[in-house]
């Protein structure tokens, strides 16, 4: 070996811009697998209905958006019985909102372990969107069943679902991955998260179509990723109107919000240690 | 030749800032009315700043370990050994200088890191390992060894919340005995368990450095130094001051400290007293169940201390005592040998054993000091500086056993009598 070996690990003083190791990442892909089961198991120990939680939430949302949305207000649902319209869009809301609830509440939960072991810190905030797929697929067989009840059969479009899912995913990781590094300092926001997550319920539409809205904003409307998903997942099936041109301005969204949230994340990981 | 270093540090920094915008469980109120108060602090304090002290924890540290070689680091508590086992395994990272690591590091930091209490024995292996970078197939592996190493294998799917305190830390440390990276860090992990575990641990310890791995071990137990490391490390508050042969290092650590926490220590530091006409000291020693302890005890179970000394002549008023201090040198109680007897004892020339009990549920799970001087009363003082002995104490008495995650307040755990009932 020559003397000028590259070393296994170089530690340096924090810099404003950090690559990100999608190698490193990788390596630990089992750690994620480790924590993201953690959540999954935890989650339901102790609890005498278990995985029935997964289901009574959106189940009960859906009940009262039915109650006063639909039968009340009387909503237009595009044709479709108001419940099942409402519940195609409380599963992809829901996986959203928990997932950005876990991950950012993730590295201050999990502060006694990140100030005992190295890890890249990712994980964290990975593993806090990855569990509630579980309790999405629980519900997603509810979701069928009610699909089977009302007599709807899923259009060809159902094979883009899995792409309408991984969207929702990126959403709720791209804001986590901001705010989780932000609570790391300012324990503000994992105070803001519910209320930001209402709000943000009523801007996307769980309750309404975004039919409802006038042409010229609908691609406006797009800005909020979850708009174009949660249309995104009507149509794939129920077969609603395609959100064509909207998703596409979702997804630009999501990326940038992304790529900004990792480099935001990486940077500020540095710290994480000593501030959390 | 750098092919056979293993780790190489240069220059490293690290800086803390106290009472500065970095403050923990900063709210944005708080940097709001920080930043609208600051220009008005510094017009009232100019060319004071002391809005943001800085502390340099850690200060122009250099350094090489070479491979297959076992380092102890020494220092008091908050000398920088933990800020720099914490950026070595990169927890945190430096404020400046660099570290280049050559093959693969483990840090053992903490026993039982990211155990979870609902969780069963089965799995919080698994969830630990890989926390601390074990593949699956490797904890798989090692399975039975770990729960042998642990002795839990009747409650291996039992929720670790139910463990006692020292299943717990057998479980947490046998999982990371079982790692095998080429680089080891560990800081003060055996101050843990109970004294029969404390040896099982050294003697793995012993044996991963015998294997040729290199380890870099932070420990307040100098008699584990001593037997563990070839060489020493001191670092006092921040900066590296010696870097040398194990037993160099740490008696030039004790002379200066006057702290003690071995046998050996103890006797030198006697035999170092100066010499006096009425009593001279031979012997101090501590036992929990009959075990000797230095330095880490439990407060779950009595802890005696056994003074043997011999006295020259007949002595009216003759007091063996001791101090018992906390960190911030607080004395908590002073207790003597004779403090009971109805009058003034006279003690005929002889050699004595003084036991004193503390009971256990006394202490609180904290570092103490003993202090220990002997008097004649009224007359004067026969040792004249005090013999210290740290003692740092695990947590297995009664107090707030149920609430194993709060901060202990006050200075000792005592264990008040409670009764409640319900009266309506």
């Amino acid at each position: 070996m020559k003397p000028d070996t590259e070393p296994t690990i170089k530690i340096r003083p924090p810099k404003k811009w950090v690559p990100i190791n999608f190698r490193e990442l990788w390596q630990y892909h089992e750690l994620l697998y480790f924590f993201t089961w953690r959540d999954v198991k935890i989650r339901y120990k102790q609890t005498a209905l278990g995985f029935l939680w997964a289901i009574i939430q959106p189940l009960f949302m859906m009940v009262i958006f039915t109650l006063f949305f639909g039968n009340l207000a009387k909503i237009p649902s595009e044709g479709i019985p108001y419940p099942l319209f409402n519940f195609a869009a409380l599963l992809p809301w829901t996986l959203f909102a928990e997932g950005l609830l876990r991950s950012t509440t993730s590295m201050v939960s999990n502060a006694n372990i990140m100030t005992k072991v190295y890890f890249p810190r990712l994980i964290m905030p990975i593993s806090g969107i990855l569990s509630p797929l579980v309790d999405f697929a629980v519900a997603f067989v509810i979701l069928l069943l009610m699909m089977a009840f009302f007599g709807f059969l899923p259009t060809i479009a159902i094979v883009l679902l899995p792409a309408f899912i991984l969207l929702a995913v990126l959403t709720s990781l791209s804001v986590g991955l901001w705010l989780s590094a932000l609570n790391v300092k300012y324990r503000d926001f994992q105070y803001t998260i519910p209320f930001l997550i209402q709000i943000w319920l009523f801007a996307s539409p769980v309750v309404y179509p975004s039919s409802m809205l006038p042409e010229q904003f609908r691609l406006l409307y797009g800005l909020n990723p979850m708009a174009g998903v949660i249309e995104g997942f009507r149509w794939a099936l129920l077969g609603t109107n395609p959100p064509e041109a909207m998703i596409m301005v979702s997804v630009g969204v999501v990326i940038l919000l992304l790529v900004g949230g990792l480099f935001y994340f990486k940077r500020m990981e540095q710290y994480f240690a000593d501030v959390v | 030749m750098s092919d056979d270093i293993a780790i190489r540090v240069r220059g490293l920094g690290k800086k803390y800032q106290i009472g500065g915008p970095q403050e923990k469980y900063l709210t944005i109120r708080d940097a709001i009315s920080y930043s609208v108060k600051t220009p008005f602090r510094r017009l009232c304090y100019r060319g004071v700043d002391n809005l943001k002290r800085e502390i340099w924890a850690l200060n122009n540290v250099s350094f090489d370990v070479k491979k297959g070689e076992v380092v102890g680091i020494i220092g008091r508590n908050g000398a920088g050994k933990s800020t720099l086992l914490k950026i070595l395994s990169r927890i945190t990272t430096p404020t400046e200088g660099e570290v280049d690591i050559y093959g693969r590091v483990g840090a053992l930091l903490e026993v039982g890191t990211g155990f979870h209490p609902e969780l069963t024995g089965r799995e919080n292996i698994f969830l630990t390992g890989s926390i601390l970078g074990m593949r699956k197939q490797e904890i798989e592996e090692k399975f039975d060894e770990i729960i042998k190493f642990a002795e839990i294998e009747k409650f291996l799917d039992t929720p670790a919340k139910r463990y006692s305190s020292g299943m717990y830390v057998r479980l947490g440390f046998s999982v990371a005995a079982h790692l095998e990276p080429e680089i080891l860090l560990v800081d003060e992990v055996l101050a843990v368990g109970d004294a029969s575990f404390q040896k099982k641990c050294l003697g793995k310890l012993g044996d991963v450095a015998s294997e040729g791995r290199t380890v870099l071990f932070v420990s307040h137990n100098m008699g584990a130094i001593k037997k563990l490391c070839t060489r020493a490390l001191l670092i006092e508050s921040g900066n590296l001051v010696e870097d040398g042969i194990t037993s160099e290092v740490i008696t030039h650590y004790l002379d200066q400290s006057g702290s003690i926490s071995t046998n050996e220590d103890i006797d030198a530091i006697i035999s170092k007293l100066p010499p006096d006409p009425t009593i001279r000291l031979e012997n101090i020693e501590m036992y929990q169940e009959g075990i000797q302890v230095f330095q880490t005890v439990e407060n779950g179970i009595p802890l005696e201390i056994v003074i043997t000394y011999e006295v020259f002549e007949r002595t009216h008023g003759m007091r063996v005592y001791f101090d018992l201090m906390d960190s911030d040198e607080n004395l908590l109680f002073r207790s003597f040998h004779d403090e009971q007897s109805d009058t003034i004892p006279v003690m005929e020339k002889g050699r004595y054993k003084s036991r004193a009990t503390i009971p256990a549920d006394i202490l609180g799970p904290i570092n103490y000091e003993i202090r220990l001087r002997a008097t004649i009363y009224n007359v004067r003082t026969c040792i004249p500086s005090p013999i210290r002995i740290p003692i740092n104490v695990t947590q297995t008495g009664n107090y707030n056993k149920s609430y194993p995650g709060d901060t202990f307040r006050g200075k000792l755990g005592l264990c008040i009598n409670w009764d409640t009932k319900k009266i309506l």
